[in-house]
């Protein structure tokens, strides 16, 4: 594996773009939870997935020789921030807060974030109906800034990865869970998510919820923030990402 | 007086001086603008903290004593088991344990629809319950360990006097055993506690908002990252002095009663 | 019994485990190996700082005992999750902002790495502490006697006083690696790809909590018996030559 990626390093090392440090792989920083369908473990140890796909999709497209990281979600700012990372593309919703501390590219993908809950109960995502209930959230995401906002009388149970939140609220554990339509799609279209449906979508507010998933760079570095952003318009643009998308999704996710 | 000059020794002053000099940067460089917003929450947090803290000492204490006595003194069909359950806890990362309880169990609760109608569901939901006994049976398998020894320890003379008086065998465990197996273990009790203290921000990992999960909380609120993690580390200091200061107490008390 | 398996929803564990994929088995033991690989790492740099610790703690000057000792509290009264938080995220920064600031490049830190420098920190304390008792179980008249033979003090550690005190050391060094290994599970909460992280990664692929965590646990249980017994092995290499403490009852 480390002799493959030294090979990988000294082969791109001459085409690598101009401003960018030389033979230095750059890393992208995925979350080291299984978040299907964009990013989870197989049981070869390999990681699979939509986003995976479009991170080595944009990386070739920019000419970039890249290394897949894995890190803590709820680590993965202070880790691109201490240098441990040079990009995060875990599904990273742009949010103002967000671009506070870090630059984002445009977006790969777009989806609007949804409550699921049990088929048997009659839930809606608004705060009238989830008041009393219990929802689950991710940590340090949108979703968990969002309904700490919004769903202030649900009593909110943070989880560390989504994927846990799915299992308490199959176990019956929470009443209900706020995250993204594909994910949740992918998990209510599983032999556990059956218990549940999609109860609908969440009003939007842009502020929170953001415009999108983009790749975050660290501030002041400009130039493989505009290589990834050549990637992505690259990739949009000569169908590679809708060839990517139609192997997982029914419809375009941009 | 005394005292204090002898500890107020020139280069400790130095460092003292120093150390202030850091505290002083700290409050004035770092960014503590968020602390008054999550205050009640993270003074909600230390409550929570402390409680499951204490509530699982004294639970596990009170696992610890049977566990103890059957390896020290039980038949085999008593011993072998809480040896075994001792070996496994000591074995295993509590990480580990609190997930298979946590988790594990909830992954079995589907199949049995009756548990969702029972009158423990409510608690059954909840994630304090399976933090509580978590911590609760791997302080009981440490502190089992050393209660073991602590009976073992006990002299046989003492026993056999008790005995000689004609004394009733719970009477002589609960007169003469119990209390010299406790005193004996009481100078290693505080370090258990402190080792029990740094065991609780684990419970965060299964929701439960102690004051750990609280200073994740206003990392991923506010990006701040350093200054919440320094702060923490300042409470569970004064955390562990508080309770070194606690049993040195109880100890010297202790102490003055068996002379 | 298959009805009982089932019951834990551990019917198909054994699919789930084989070691070949679809089998998570392979991962497992990749996780196990990387647990163990920092455990070692993390264990081997405790003891060296553990032992420049308890010298320093013994022989040093005012100063250094003083920072030994506030290194030794703090370590030992901070949960290893936030000092392992702590030492990740400022850890690294800082070793960047040094290597800059001299000129360098970046440094690579790769996870075990981290791993390793993170835990052998947490474990250097309790080490300075394990090996500063044995070295003054040591009777003070066998360094003495090197010394009136002219031993130079470097000389005296490696021939007198690291032999004396193994036999005092190896129970608490013991437990040590004990918790090094089970530490390593921490490492999970910054995403290390170690044995308790590639479990969850592993459970929550396949729903099969039960059977990845049971599993995970057979295996560090397997480690902990196995170093017990090597341990033991080693105390009793190490009391060579000392009279026997049975026959003292």
């Amino acid at each position: 594996m480390k002799f493959k990626a030294l090979l990988t390093t000294t082969a791109a090392a001459s085409v690598l773009m101009a401003g960018l440090a030389a033979a230095e792989p750059v890393k992208i920083g995925i979350a080291a939870e299984p978040y299907p369908p964009f990013s989870s473990l197989n049981a070869a140890g390999e990681w699979v997935g939509w986003e995976i796909e479009v991170i080595n999709a944009v990386c070739a497209a920019a000419e970039l020789d890249c290394v897949i990281t894995p890190v803590a979600w709820d680590g993965i700012i202070p880790s691109l921030t201490g240098k441990q990372i040079d990009v995060i593309m875990a599904s990273m919703s742009i949010t103002e807060e967000r671009l506070k501390t870090i630059d984002f590219s445009d977006a790969y993908y777009n989806t609007p974030t949804v409550v699921v809950a049990d088929k048997a109960f009659d839930i809606a995502p608004t705060p009238d109906s989830l008041k009393g209930k219990i929802l689950g959230v991710q940590a340090s995401t949108i979703h968990q800034a969002y309904a700490q906002k919004y769903f202030a009388d649900a009593e909110i149970r943070v989880y560390q990865t989504q994927d846990e939140a799915n299992q308490d609220l199959f176990a019956g554990r929470i009443d209900a869970t706020q995250a993204d339509s594909i994910a949740m799609s992918a998990f209510t279209d599983s032999d556990t998510g059956s218990c549940c449906e999609i109860k609908g979508q969440v009003a939007d507010d842009p502020a929170i919820l953001g415009r999108g998933a983009g790749a975050g760079v660290r501030k002041g570095e400009p130039e493989l923030l505009e290589a990834l952003n050549a990637g992505i318009a690259k990739i949009l643009e000569d169908g590679t990402h809708a060839k990517i998308t139609s192997g997982y999704f029914s419809a375009s996710i941009y | 007086m005394q005292q204090f000059r002898a500890f107020w020794e020139p280069h400790r002053i130095v460092m003292a001086v120093i150390f202030a000099a850091i505290v002083v940067w700290c409050a004035m460089t770092l960014r503590w603008d968020w602390l008054p917003d999550y205050a009640p929450l993270a003074l909600e947090g230390l409550w929570r903290t402390i409680w499951i803290l204490v509530v699982t000492i004294v639970l596990g204490f009170l696992l610890a004593v049977p566990l103890g006595l059957a390896q020290a003194i039980g038949p085999w069909y008593l011993a072998l088991p809480a040896k075994a359950f001792c070996t496994v806890i000591r074995g295993t990362p509590l990480l580990l344990q609190i997930w298979l309880l946590y988790y594990g169990l909830g992954s079995l609760f589907p199949q049995y629809p009756w548990i969702r109608s029972s009158e423990l569901w409510p608690y059954l939901r909840q994630a304090w319950p399976y933090a509580v006994l978590a911590l609760t049976l791997s302080y009981a398998g440490y502190e089992g360990e050393v209660m073991r020894g602590a009976f073992a320890g006990v002299k046989r003379g003492q026993l056999e006097a008790a005995k000689a008086f004609g004394m009733p065998r719970f009477t002589m465990f609960r007169r003469i055993w119990l209390p010299q197996a406790i005193r004996s273990v009481l100078p290693t009790l505080g370090g258990e506690t402190i080792l029990q203290l740094k065991a609780t921000p684990l419970v965060a990992t299964i929701t439960v908002i102690d004051i750990y999960a609280v200073s994740s909380r206003v990392r991923s609120d506010t990006f701040i990252v350093y200054e919440p993690l320094l702060l923490l580390a300042v409470v569970y200091m004064i955390l562990a002095g508080v309770i070194t200061l606690l049993f040195s107490r109880f100890e010297n008390r202790g102490q003055r009663r068996a002379s | 019994m298959q009805a009982f398996f089932d019951m834990l929803g551990l019917g198909s564990s054994a699919e789930l485990l084989s070691l070949s994929p679809p089998g998570w088995g392979g991962n497992l033991l990749r996780g196990l190996a990387n647990s163990l690989k920092i455990a070692l790492g993390a264990f081997g740099l405790g003891l060296v700082i553990g032992l420049f610790g308890a010298c320093g703690k013994l022989y040093g000057g005012k100063v250094t005992r003083d920072l030994l000792a506030v290194y030794t509290t703090v370590i030992r009264a901070v949960p290893e999750l936030v000092l392992i938080l702590i030492l990740y995220y400022v850890g690294t920064d800082v070793i960047n902002k040094i290597s800059e600031a001299m000129g360098g490049d970046r440094v690579e830190i790769n996870g075990v790495a981290a791993g390793i420098w993170v835990l052998g920190i947490v474990q250097g304390a309790y080490a300075t502490e394990i090996l500063r008792g044995a070295i003054q179980a040591v009777p003070v008249g066998q360094i003495e006697a090197a010394r009136s033979f002219g031993m130079p003090s470097a000389m005296t550690m490696r021939r007198i006083t690291i032999p004396a005190m193994m036999s005092f050391a190896t129970p608490g060094l013991a437990n040590l690696w004990l918790i090094a290994t089970k530490d390593t599970a921490l490492l999970a909460v910054v995403g290390f790809s170690e044995l308790t992280l590639e479990t969850r990664q592993a459970a929550g692929s396949t729903r099969a909590y039960f059977t990845f965590f049971l599993a995970a646990g057979a295996l560090y249980l397997v480690v902990t018996l196995l170093s017990g017994l090597v341990f033991a092995r080693i105390e009793n290499w190490a009391r060579r030559g000392q009279p026997s403490l049975k026959g003292a009852r």
